[in-house]
């Protein structure tokens, strides 16, 4: 035994070192392990358990008896109705006829993906490869879902519905809020006033604004009612409407998440260096070539990370269309969220883990693949 | 409430605990509290708390009334019984939920407490309520607070208007509606609406689905029910009578409000108590409900039909809809096959089986105040509690109605509806088999829904619901549930 492996473990000590000392010295050098122990620890029962037990039920039946709950293996059947069987519909949306549209769109997603993986065979580790392979999958099933419902005029599913709510919403609830934020970075009258107003809709439950929403939006009796009747809409309801309904919630929504964009983008304008500013200013450069050169490079490493946080969090969307519209009309407000909602409370527990099984893949693979593709791009061009 | 209200309100409840401490030791239940579950609102739990204030004073036994969304009640009250964690000691649900909770052993036994019970009267109440929505395999596992069947109810004012006769057919319903709609029934200037239906998902409107559905379904008496093939358990949900309904029921929505398909039973009733309603299918709140004082635009102007029929039935052999004879729906009446529903079968009582004696015990005390005819007999009649007659002395004269505020015309034609259809031999009951609520409030709600926001075809959506409701008949097992559904219809051993 050298003595490097002997003084790797307690109560072996080194010449004129007592044991009591060894003791302590190997405490000393797994210290680090022992303060993050409790923490780990507490993961592992809290978050990591669960998430692994909740696959035992995702592969159940599961009934409620008064010996507690009974639990009969069926598989992947749970997964597998959300494709092939009873619920395809409700998951997917109608996907059994495609349009010319629909298949012009599929085969050009694909050509772009599968010409994206073949340059990627030049520039990528192994590792890199088998991302790059479920990532790209991925796309290419779900310009498949889009394609076959969608785009050939078919309806959509919870699937799509919650891309929707994470897609269009993100994207609006960015440009606004960095409008926003970009007004409020320059020296304008009652500038403090509009950036606490802005931000307070962030600090309201969501319960609250789907109840205050619900209210607003009421346009039979709210407060748009002699506005729409002005314009002639009075037999028209957004929530009888599958489209209307989705917009509606995707603005109520970004209504409440404006101020996250914006508070955040806020923070990064001010952060950007006067001088270079107005050095550009001194050169004659315009405004926009200003935002454009200067400003925009500088916080565009900000800008995909709060992308990134905030669709992370659309993706869990449940409230708004649960309090506004109960999913409706039909499932159309519906997303994956709600879905594994409504059917864990009609206990229906395997059906509902493995629904949040399927949201989890989705959510991972689609902001694993931008955080990787896009804000380590950006995050590399800003350091170079 | 107006003030002869109020005032036979505090009588009655003076009287009511008189009663009760007859009945009731004072202070024998010190120091016990009773959780109770049930739906949001006044509707339902508002008088349970209030009757629990009087249980209260007189026994010394806590009622607390913990309020849930509709959608909640069942899985909340299952999974808390069935998990051990027994914060609920009972639950107000439906009397056709009942069966699966007791399946899993989760619901106590109330005959030893009845046998000891001299006030409750069970020979009072009505034998469907006392057989089907009482008692699971014979024994009595829940008591009434309610009675429920679903009803059409019509403006009569407005119809005499555009002499128009009441519906007896749903395409007479659809034709009243169309003929209706776009008059101003309140007076206020604006259009209203034929119809009012309560068409959101993951509310009520798959009940009034099977209102429209049981005439064209069930012709041979309640024991031929109208979901399933009794002796298969083969649904019988895919064929033309069903979709006859969903499409009548769809098209209602032309003459309806232009939200309805985001409203529940809570918006429609706002509306049609604003009088902007010329025909409704309901339970029989709207009865007692137009005497509210929020209610003035249609006090005494909202009659019932106890059942809209149809001159089109199921022949199940082939799928078919064939015009109704004598042979093929003997209980039919002028070549109208009828078939009231008894939607939800009422609201009622369980015990938690794993709950304390002592709690249990109180329990018990305070659902049969809730059932006897002292306090039921005043409940009933206020449209507020949610509360529907289901005793013989509710419904065998006007008097309690009458008292109530109600014009003597109206409360002929209320209690009328109502025993005309407690009383057809044809009345279609409400499932009550392990996983009924599953069949109905998620699978058959679901697909409904999708349909009627125009997601699937009516031919998509009643494949979906017979996949659907074949998977459940699997999941609790196929042999099991015949025999379940045998004991429901009456027709096991």
């Amino acid at each position: 035994m050298s003595l490097s492996d002997a003084i790797g473990r307690p109560g072996i000590s080194p010449a004129g070192n007592s044991p009591a000392e060894s003791w302590g010295e190997w405490f000393d050098r797994h210290s680090r392990t022992f303060f993050i122990a409790p923490a780990v620890t507490l993961i592992l029962i809290f978050a990591i358990f669960p998430t692994f037990y909740s696959i035992v039920f995702a592969l159940s039946r599961v009934r409620f008896t008064a010996d507690g709950l009974q639990f009969r293996f069926v598989g992947f059947q749970n997964f597998a109705k959300q494709f092939f069987g009873n619920d395809q519909v409700h998951f997917l949306g109608k996907t059994d006829s495609m349009g010319a549209f629909g298949t012009v769109f599929l085969v050009a997603v694909t050509a772009a993906v599968l010409w994206w993986l073949y340059r990627s065979l030049a520039i990528t580790s192994w590792v890199g490869m088998l991302g790059r392979i479920v990532s790209a999958t991925m796309a290419i099933f779900v310009a498949w879902v889009m394609a076959a419902s969608l785009l050939s005029g078919n309806t959509i599913g919870t699937l799509l519905t919650t891309l929707f709510y994470v897609f269009v919403g993100c994207a609006v609830q960015f440009a606004i809020g960095t409008g926003l934020a970009f007004l409020c970075s320059q020296p304008i009258l009652g500038k403090n006033f509009f950036r606490v107003i802005f931000f307070i809709p962030l600090m309201v439950t969501p319960l609250g604004v789907g109840y205050a929403m619900k209210m607003v939006a009421d346009i039979t009796k709210g407060p748009f009612e002699p506005l729409l009747r002005g314009f002639g809409i009075e037999n028209w309801v957004w929530s009888a409407d599958p489209w209307a309904a989705r917009f509606v919630m995707m603005i109520c929504d970004s209504w409440q998440w404006i101020p996250f964009i914006f508070i955040c983008m806020l923070a990064a304008l001010e952060n950007v260096p006067r001088d270079h500013v107005e050095a550009a200013e001194v050169d004659g450069a315009s405004s926009i070539q200003i935002f454009r050169e200067i400003t925009w490079p500088q916080i565009v490493p900000v800008a995909v990370t709060v992308l990134l946080i905030r669709m992370i969090e659309a993706f869990k969307i449940v409230d708004l269309p649960n309090i506004m519209t109960g999913g409706g009309p039909g499932s159309s407000t519906e997303s994956m969220t709600l879905h594994s909602l409504y059917i864990w409370r009609s206990n229906d527990i395997g059906t509902s883990a493995a629904v949040a099984y399927l949201l989890l893949i989705l959510t991972v693979v689609v902001c694993a693949s931008f955080f990787n593709y896009v804000v380590l791009g950006q995050l590399r061009k800003a350091r170079a | 409430m107006s003030f002869r209200k109020m005032m036979t309100c505090m009588l009655a409840a003076g009287v009511a605990v008189s009663g009760l401490t007859a009945i009731a030791v004072a202070g024998e239940f010190d120091g016990v509290t009773v959780n109770i579950l049930t739906r949001p609102g006044y509707v339902i739990a508002g008088r349970l708390a209030e009757r629990g204030k009087e249980f209260e004073a007189a026994t010394g036994g806590k009622i607390v009334v913990t309020e849930v969304p509709f959608a909640e009640i069942f899985p909340k009250i299952q999974n808390d019984w069935s998990t051990g964690t027994n914060s609920i000691d009972v639950g107000v649900f439906a009397a056709g939920w009942g069966v699966e909770l007791d399946a899993a052993g989760l619901l106590e036994d109330m005959d030893p407490y009845v046998a000891k019970d001299t006030k409750l009267d069970l020979a009072d109440v009505a034998p469907y309520f006392r057989e089907f929505g009482q008692k699971v395999g014979g024994k009595t596992k829940l008591l009434m607070v309610d009675g429920d069947f679903q009803m059409v109810y019509f403006r009569k004012d407005v119809l005499e208007k555009a002499g128009l006769q009441p519906p007896k057919t749903w395409e007479d319903y659809l034709d009243v509606a169309s003929k209706i709609h776009g008059q101003d029934m309140n007076g206020d200037g604006q259009a209203d609406y034929g119809s009012c239906i309560f068409k959101k998902r993951n509310a009520q409107s798959y009940f009034a689905i099977q209102t429209v559905a049981a005439s064209f379904v069930q012709t041979q008496g309640t024991a031929q029910g109208f979901h399933f093939d009794a002796a298969t358990m083969k649904p019988v949900v895919n064929n033309e009578a069903w979709k006859k309904a969903f499409e009548l029921y769809k098209e209602t929505g032309k003459y309806g409000p232009p939200e309805e398909l985001n409203m529940d039973i809570g918006d429609t009733r706002a509306i049609f108590k604003a009088g902007r309603c010329g025909l409704l299918i309901e339970w029989g709140d709207p009865g007692p409900l137009q005497l509210d004082p929020d209610a003035t635009a249609v006090k005494g102007l909202i009659f019932a039909v106890g059942a809209v029929g149809s001159k089109e039935v199921l022949d199940r052999a082939t799928g078919k809809l064939v015009p109704v004879t004598k042979e093929n729906a003997p209980f039919s009446v002028d070549g109208i096959n009828y078939a009231p529903f008894a939607a939800f079968g009422g609201w009622a009582g369980a015990i938690n089986a794993k709950a304390d004696q002592k709690k249990k015990d109180a329990a018990y005390a305070f659902l049969s105040y809730m059932n006897q005819a002292a306090q039921s007999n005043v409940d009933v009649t206020i449209g507020a509690t949610g509360y529907n007659p289901y005793r013989f002395s509710q419904l065998a004269s006007t008097d309690l109605w009458v008292k109530a505020g109600m014009p003597a015309d109206l409360a002929e034609n209320y209690m009328g509806a109502i025993n005309g259809a407690l009383n057809n031999l044809n009345m279609a009951s409400d499932m009550k088999i392990p996983g009924a609520q599953k069949y109905t409030g998620v699978v058959l709600d679901t697909e409904l829904a999708r349909y009627l926001a125009g997601e699937i075809t009516v031919d998509e959506a009643l494949k979906n619901i017979e996949a659907g409701w074949e998977e459940v008949t699997e999941d609790f097992g196929r042999d099991e549930q015949i025999k379940a559904q045998a004991l429901a219809l009456g027709t096991g051993n």
